[in-house]
């Protein structure tokens, strides 16, 4: 037997047809997340067709995308952008009713993000293969799942059949040694991999993230490095499931319970690479250098440690950049004063991202004209949230405490920065516009978009920390 | 995604829109994915780079430009990164565009754009410059011969994969291929326990 790696155990399991030279590989397909924006185009061709949704057992529908954060009125009605929002989601209620979907809707005890809540509840799980119509599906990744976006003429091919026509992507590790610094999180390790590898480093791999920063990473800090995958044009990102992630699973609704989990926790831990796995390209990067890090430019690998400052452009397209972002090479981030902090999405809206955001803001305000939103991820972490309190710490702070939704990572909601706007998110694009006409993003992590709240300014999260400890 | 047109060769000017890293929020800003059809989108794409915020049209040559005579997209270096949405492609057909030439094409962009009949033509750095340089040419395409020509004579193959070829050859599709597997997929379901 020769060596395998994680991704080829996955996908080896989960071929029904072999690729050829004039002809992709059938996939099967284990978990199919749909939601409102990238799916009724879909549906209309099944209906075209004549066809059903072939397994709904194993597709799963939520609400996140065009539906408003902001609370219903008294008689119930929601504040939608658009009547064609509403439409929208009006349509896939129709549709998951015709096709006897589960979809997570307003009235589930868990609607929220599409990739906060397949690991929530558990139908993510261990080797797994999960698509979604949705390029940030990587996030499951983190599971050791072979995870990833895809469109909607996908997404119809999988209600059909349950299977994709797919070419195997080449293979890529990526270790992160050493030590994280105190402050410095998953968000700041995946800002520097995709710093590392640049917007298209991963075009056509499959990444698997080793190493014992990644290991000492916590299941919320994994998802998020597997989620921002994709920006660095990978297929997918994935992590060898571990104990961490069989603890982290154990008894949630959808995995299998008791003595048939422990049965199926065994399979899981065998499929980390074998001992001398051959990887068609390998990259190393030192943990213990990262530092909490902002992006300067209009794309997430326009990143760099905040401590030092805003590198001056060495190309057109970074000037280009800067430019767009009004910011000048050599400045400090310091000066760089926020109008808009957005805390959530699936790339940081899980209760450890709420927790890291609110022990900065604990006791502190809002600087005076900035404008911060915090949306959970999903209605599990909105409870869990206000059962700990945290929604009462940002309230006081000055801060918008919302419902679950995907809100302003995408903007098409209502909720969205106004053109000139700079905002400090935890999401994961800062594409020009990305969330709202005109709209200027920073990404980073919670911890320095709250430090970044407080201050008013692009500022380093570990000075409110230092404060604390002193 | 049903049947489409086949397609073969044509020839067309090209249009550049140099600007590199393009990605599918300037393609289509995501406040208009709240659609639930694919029609019209062309009017909407480049929303924000053509009209201002009260819809009164900004000086853009995609403003001036007759669609029909430029069916040939060059974009900056990288096109197509970001979203998954499949209405990048659909905005960019629906405006007229049958090709979309650039030195990098992003993965999901480019297989999206397979499945529409819009042709992703990856080429190199040097024949990107000729393009830029000549931003009026005429340009043929054969998917044929996998061949590009550009108005000096310069002719080039470019890749496409396989599969996706001989769907858009002969106007079929992956769903229709996928259904045809349907016995062997409900085989594979039984011998490795996913049955319903
Ligand atoms: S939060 Fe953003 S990236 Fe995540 S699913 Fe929603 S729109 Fe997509």
């Amino acid at each position: 037997m020769t060596a395998k790696s994680l991704f080829e155990k996955v996908w080896d399991a989960h071929v029904v047809e072999p690729e050829g030279a004039d002809k992709p590989a059938v996939l099967y397909i284990d978990l199919h997340l749909v939601h409102e924006v990238t799916s009724p185009q879909a549906f209309s061709e099944l209906d075209v067709r004549g066809l059903k949704v072939r397994r709904p057992d194993r597709t799963f529908a939520t609400l996140d995308h065009s539906i408003p954060t902001l609370r219903p009125d008294a008689e119930g009605n929601r504040p939608y952008v658009t009547a064609q929002a509403k439409k929208q989601v009006e349509t896939l209620e129709a549709n998951a009713a015709s096709h006897g979907l589960r979809l997570f809707g307003y009235d589930a005890e868990n609607r929220g993000v599409v990739h906060v809540i397949g690991p929530e509840m558990g139908l993510t799980q261990p080797g797994f293969t999960v698509v979604c119509g949705d390029s940030h599906t990587s996030t499951h990744g983190a599971f050791g799942c072979i995870a990833f976006g895809i469109g909607t003429s996908e997404v119809g091919h999988v209600l059909a059949t349950q299977c994709l026509a797919q070419r195997k992507p080449r293979t890529m590790r990526v270790t992160v040694d050493g030590k994280l610094q105190p402050g410095v999180t998953g968000k700041d390790v995946a800002l520097t991999v995709i710093a590392t590898l640049g917007f298209s480093g991963g075009t056509g791999y499959a990444l698997e993230y080793a190493g014992d920063v990644i290991r000492d990473l916590d299941m919320e800090g994994r998802m998020t490095v597997c989620n921002l995958s994709i920006e660095a044009g990978a297929r997918c990102g994935m992590i060898a499931p571990d104990h961490k992630t069989v603890d982290w699973l154990r008894g949630r609704q959808y995995v299998p319970q008791g003595d048939a989990y422990e049965e199926a926790a065994k399979g899981w831990l065998a499929l980390a690479s074998d001992e001398g796995a051959v990887f068609d390209k390998e990259i190393r990067i030192d943990g213990s250098t990262i530092e909490p890090m902002a992006t300067w430019g209009t794309s997430p690998d326009q990143g760099a440690a905040i401590v030092r400052g805003v590198p001056i452009a060495d190309n057109e397209d970074q000037e280009r950049a800067l430019k767009y972002m009004g910011f000048t090479g050599g400045e400090a981030r310091e000066v760089e004063k926020v109008d808009v902090v957005f805390i959530g999405s699936c790339t940081n809206g899980r209760m450890s991202d709420l927790r890291a955001a609110a022990a900065i803001m604990k006791g502190r305000k809002v600087a005076p004209g900035v404008r911060a939103l915090v949306v959970p991820g999903s209605e599990w972490v909105r409870l869990e949230a206000e059962a700990e309190g945290l929604h009462e710490i940002f309230l006081e702070a000055g801060a918008e405490w919302r419902l679950p939704g995907c809100s302003m990572c995408i903007a098409m909601n209502g909720d969205f920065v106004s053109p000139g706007q700079l905002a400090v998110s935890t999401s994961n694009r800062n594409f020009e516009g990305r969330q709202g006409p005109g709209s200027r993003t920073v990404l980073a992590s919670p911890a320095t978009a709250a430090a970044s709240a407080v201050a008013g300014h692009v500022a380093d999260p570990r000075q409110f920390m230092a404060l604390e400890e002193a | 995604m049903s049947n489409q047109e086949p397609i073969h060769s044509f020839s067309s000017r090209i249009l550049v829109l140099p600007e590199a890293n393009i990605d599918t929020d300037q393609i289509i800003p995501a406040r208009f994915l709240t659609t639930t059809t694919k029609v019209g989108l062309g009017k909407v794409a480049f929303n924000d780079w053509r009209y201002h915020a009260d819809g009164s049209n900004k000086p853009h040559i995609l403003n001036e430009i007759d669609p029909t005579e430029h069916r040939v997209l060059v974009g900056g270096n990288n096109f197509g990164c970001g979203s998954s949405r499949e209405h990048a492609p659909w905005a960019l057909m629906d405006y007229g565009f049958q090709a979309v030439i650039s030195t990098e094409i992003a993965d999901i962009f480019k297989s999206n754009c397979l499945k529409n009949g819009l042709l992703p033509v990856v080429v190199s750095k040097d024949v990107h410059d000729k393009l830029l340089a000549n931003p009026q040419q005429r340009v043929t395409i054969d998917l044929q011969n996998n061949a590009l020509t550009l108005e000096d004579g310069t002719l080039i193959t470019f890749e496409v994969e396989a599969f996706a070829r001989q769907c858009l050859l002969e106007g079929v599709d992956a769903m229709g291929w996928l259904l045809k597997r349907l016995p062997d997929i409900e085989k594979f379901e039984h011998s490795h326990g996913k049955a319903a």
